[in-house]
């Protein structure tokens, strides 16, 4: 059973364990109950076959419609009444130029790419000193800690907007009437730049406790006998945290940025609940919600998929190269 | 840093001969620069919620002119005005989220178990094609499966439907990754093939000796998906058109949308996002005791 049990460290991230998604199996050697069950023949496929039918449905047809909506569009002939009328035909490549060409896809693109360049570096690094400020000793309160900054993940996004939504609003907002007894400036957070700290601040919240969890389990994986040596070494606290844990729990961190990047770059129901409080926030602030206004605000759902199309393929190649640039360092780290 | 200063008059403690050196006086010290950065996360982190407990007790006219964290006066009438708000709508959105999720985690996790059994204990051809192939599930991002799925429904007549939120979130890839997990490390080989030596058939064994073993994890996979269902507000937001049909999340999102015409509806989104959170934490406290946090992403304990 060893070999199973090791099998899924590489995918959760603990030490040792290879940052990669999608699971691999090890190669260790089959136990003899399961070399003989080779033999089942029908049950393993009758047992995958919902899941099967599922992804079909749900998964890979969605997908490949997608694609083949991306690469049409619809021709009217005369004056587009009756039946046949409006036709869809070919277009190639027709609606991608349109899409990367369009100023507010890209200026969408722009403003999500800075909000993720705040969120995921302050989420995670917030994640990891808590993780650590957890598993370092003599710590008290940990698990009322624990539990409050895991709490937010309980909290919809679409609740969480909402609540610092008002937090937001001078009328209601704590923030302002303490800006306001010591006479100080008061900011407008729903506009300009400060929005980006707004809608970054919610995302923060709501994903620090969920990653603070993650890397907190790969910790709690590492041996004390590690530790031991460290410290009759004479390292401090500090010494054993950076040169030790840090690059023991570095899978999961990978992990958690490979993840975060690709929620962060859907940002979709954040903005859309600030936007009834605030006049900021265009129906076309994220790419995501971009899209939602092409496929069902003006109906041209050949736009929409290649919109969508082209988020997803951004993301993917985003992920991964984060992916592979984290994995040849540490590669090269372990040629050294 | 503070763990420095402790360090420092650990020898001193030693020399004194007679002193409690054991584990009380040890237990005193508190390493003060973590546990008061873990203090100040969680106050930030309960920041908004002891806000909308506190908005939520204030009459309409108390939310914009007393100062923010002075309780009101006006929770009873708030809850009125939310059970009387368009005859209880309110009501009929938690039923449905309480629906979605929790039949739509229910089908998730059978659907993950039967799968997740599969991948691991069987060695069979094809085994890890699926397994990257429902792992790529993972990596899609939802925006290009949501509206294609939408069009898809609608020509088989299925959106602004209670099936277009269910059938869509059924397939979880995450679960079945977690479910392969724990069946490979709470399942052991020998105990199936003892019950093959029994002549039991392979569903049987599945169910009567493997899925009593695998209860822990899927009482994870459960709330991971119950969560990811309740949470959600992209695939709702744009199957549904029907209000009656409409999850929370969804509903306190039209009520804030009214609400920035007249702010007289504020009260009642506040007292409503109150109510909304209160059942997952509820759940989770309910469920700490048997469930661990750690268990969450994929920590299997030997």
């Amino acid at each position: 059973m060893t070999s199973t049990r090791k099998e899924p460290s590489g995918v959760v991230g603990t030490p040792g364990g290879r940052p990669t998604p999608v699971a691999r199996t090890s190669g260790g050697r089959p136990s003899p109950a399961r070399a003989r069950s080779r033999g089942r023949g029908g049950a393993p496929y009758v047992f995958l076959l919902p899941a099967t039918v599922l992804f079909a449905l749900f998964f890979a047809l969605p997908i490949g419609y997608a694609l083949w909506l991306s690469l049409h569009k619809v021709e009217v002939k005369g004056l587009g009444l009756g039946a046949g009328a409006r036709q869809e035909v070919w277009a190639g490549l027709e609606n991608y130029a349109d899409a990367l060409t369009d100023s507010e896809l890209l200026a969408g693109a722009l403003r999500v790419v800075g909000y993720g360049a705040i969120v995921v570096p302050v989420m995670l690094g917030l994640a990891l000193v808590f993780a650590l400020m957890l598993d370092s000793e003599k710590v008290r309160l940990t698990r009322f800690t624990r539990l409050a900054i895991f709490l937010p993940y309980a909290v919809p996004g679409v609740v969480a907007a909402l609540l610092w939504g008002f937090l937001y609003l001078p009328d209601v907002s704590p923030f302002y009437f303490v800006l306001d007894e010591l006479g100080l400036p008061q900011p407008d957070l729903l506009d300009g730049g400060p929005l980006y700290l707004a809608l970054s601040n919610i995302a923060v919240w709501g994903g620090t406790g969920f990653n603070m969890i993650v890397i907190y389990t790969s910790l709690q994986s590492i041996p004390n006998e590690v530790y031991e040596a460290a410290r009759l070494d004479g390292a401090t606290p500090l010494q054993i945290a950076l040169r030790i844990k840090i690059p023991m729990v570095a899978p999961s961190l990978v992990l958690t940025f490979f993840f975060s990047i690709i929620a962060t770059l859907q940002v979709f129901s954040e903005p859309t609940t600030l936007k009834p409080l605030t006049n900021s926030v265009s129906t076309t602030w994220s790419p995501l919600m971009k899209v939602y206004q092409d496929a069902f605000g003006k109906g041209d759902i050949h736009a929409a998929a290649a919109g969508a199309v082209l988020i997803a393929v951004a993301t993917l190649v985003l992920s991964f190269g984060f992916l592979r640039a984290a994995n040849s360092r540490s590669k090269q780290e372990e040629a050294r | 840093m503070s763990t420095l200063a402790v360090r420092k008059s650990a020898p001193a403690a030693g020399t004194t001969p007679g002193t409690a050196q054991g584990p009380p006086a040890r237990r005193r010290r508190i390493a003060l620069v973590p546990t008061l950065t873990l203090v100040l996360g969680a106050l930030y982190c309960l920041l908004p919620v002891a806000w909308v407990v506190i908005a939520a007790t204030k009459s309409g006219r108390e939310l914009f002119s007393t100062f923010t964290f002075l309780p009101g006066t006006g929770f009873a009438d708030n809850l009125s005005d939310l059970n009387a708000y368009r005859d209880g709508v309110y009501w009929k959105w938690m039923g449905n989220s309480a629906l979605y999720a929790g039949l739509g985690a229910l089908l998730s996790t059978a659907v993950s178990a039967v799968s997740g059994y599969a991948l691991a204990i069987y060695r069979f051809r094809g085994r890890e094609t699926v397994f990257s192939i429902l792992m790529a599930g993972v990596l899609m991002p939802p925006v290009i499966l949501a509206i294609p799925q939408y069009l898809l429904l609608a020509k088989a007549d299925l959106t602004d439907s209670y099936w277009s939120v269910l059938l869509p979130l059924v397939l979880s890839p995450y679960g079945v990754y977690l479910a392969r997990i724990y069946a490979a490390a709470a399942v052991p080989g020998d105990v199936v093939e003892a019950g093959r030596m029994d002549g039991a058939g392979e569903w049987r064994i599945f169910t009567r000796i493997a899925l009593p073993m695998m209860v822990p994890g899927l009482v994870t996979v459960f709330l991971f998906q119950f969560v990811a269902v309740w949470n959600n507000f992209l695939l709702p937001y744009i199957m549904l058109s029907d209000d009656e049909k409409f999850p929370i999340t969804l509903g306190l999102f039209t009520l804030l949308e009214q609400g920035s015409n007249t702010p007289a509806l504020y009260t009642l989104v506040i007292t409503g996002a109150l109510l909304a959170v209160l059942p997952l934490i509820a759940l989770f406290l309910a469920v700490q005791r048997f469930w661990s946090l750690d268990l969450l992403s994929g920590a299997v304990k030997s």
